[in-house]
């Protein structure tokens, strides 16, 4: 059954495409993948190169809400998560993409539009983890 | 020039997170839900950033260099093994449960409030444990296992008397534990 009241085909295309671009400039420009788990976790590694161009891009993503804000007023987010499912996750998430060397940025956009079957193993990995999660969460507990 | 082009695409990136819907815990969950109601919006995120994608990647084989100056640095990573499906599997359990991925978590953080500071610094967290371990299995693996003359004929790293390793890669002299591990170089770095 498909939620037809939260289906956004066209912002979220239009969105995708813009994350293509950026995808696709940086790789082009400064040859570089954008994936945000690894170039996070490159900040953590003293030993890594370039962590000039590394920090530029969080800012960029840090300062999105703000250059949005100035045009229009944020589309409206809900969290239902609480607080200890919140840290839970987020260790999860620090420490798989690390371990599974990609998020969905690294393995899911820029792995997927290279047809790297070790991309498509991790995306498919972290797509069922999360299907099961939340039929775990809303379904079974909830 | 390069720090402002990723200051750019960054901001680029962030912008279509925001736009897309991606920035929002319960649209990622109404997508992951699908034994509930269905939003199959990130599918078209997802399509979208792959379509243009498609074509950088295939105009970015046949160049050498990237347009600011530098190597081309496409991953080389091949290898499916227990690390990539486990370490997505965690990730996968840890986005099912917030809605939250690295890019939407730091997109959301200037503005959301506390719970995406609260996830993103758990996640923070996370990588700097990944980092630790990391490190130190790499150092388990160049600790000396032999002693002595064994070791010595074998070019395997040696402790000397003051627990100080010598002889050691990747550098001939002698080093504190800590400095080694300092200076093993990532080995999984840049990998996706």
């Amino acid at each position: 059954m498909l939620d037809w009241a939260h289906f956004t085909p066209w912002s979220s295309l239009a969105g995708g495409l813009l994350i293509g671009v950026a995808t696709a400039m940086l790789l082009l420009f400064n040859g570089r993948i954008a994936g945000i788990s690894g170039i996070l976790g490159g900040l953590l590694r003293p030993m890594a190169g370039g962590i000039g161009w590394r920090i530029a891009f969080v800012l960029g993503l840090l300062g999105a809400p703000l250059v949005y804000g100035l045009a229009a007023p944020l589309p409206p987010v809900h969290i239902d998560a609480n607080i200890a499912s919140l840290i839970v996750a987020g260790l999860l998430v620090g420490v798989g993409t690390r371990y599974g060397s990609g998020c969905t940025s690294g393995h899911g956009v820029s792995g997927l539009s290279r047809l790297s079957s070790r991309s498509m193993v991790a995306t498919a990995s972290f797509m069922l983890a999360g299907f099961v999660t939340v039929f775990i969460v809303r379904h079974l507990i909830g | 020039m390069q720090v402002l082009m990723a200051l750019l695409n960054g901001l680029v990136f962030g912008l279509g997170l925001i736009i897309s819907g991606m920035t929002d815990p319960s649209k990622v969950i109404g997508f992951l839900d699908l034994a509930g109601k269905w939003d199959p919006s990130l599918t078209f995120v997802m399509g979208g950033a792959i379509l243009v994608g498609v074509f950088a990647f295939r105009f970015a084989a046949t160049r050498p260099r990237a347009i600011l100056g530098g190597p081309m640095r496409l991953p080389t990573a091949r290898h499916i093994d227990r690390r990539l499906i486990l370490g997505g599997l965690a990730f996968g359990a840890g986005w099912g449960l917030a809605g939250y991925c690295p890019g939407p978590a730091l997109a959301s953080l200037a503005t959301g409030g506390s719970k995406p500071l609260i996830f993103t610094a758990a996640m923070l967290a996370g990588m700097a444990i990944f980092e630790i371990q990391d490190r130190l299995s790499a150092y388990r693996r160049l600790r000396p296992r032999r002693s002595g003359a064994a070791a010595a004929l074998h070019g395997a790293p040696t402790l000397g008397a003051e627990g100080k390793i010598r002889k050691t890669y990747p550098h001939n002299e002698i080093m504190t534990p800590w400095v080694r591990l300092q200076s093993i170089p990532g080995q999984r770095n840049e990998r996706q």
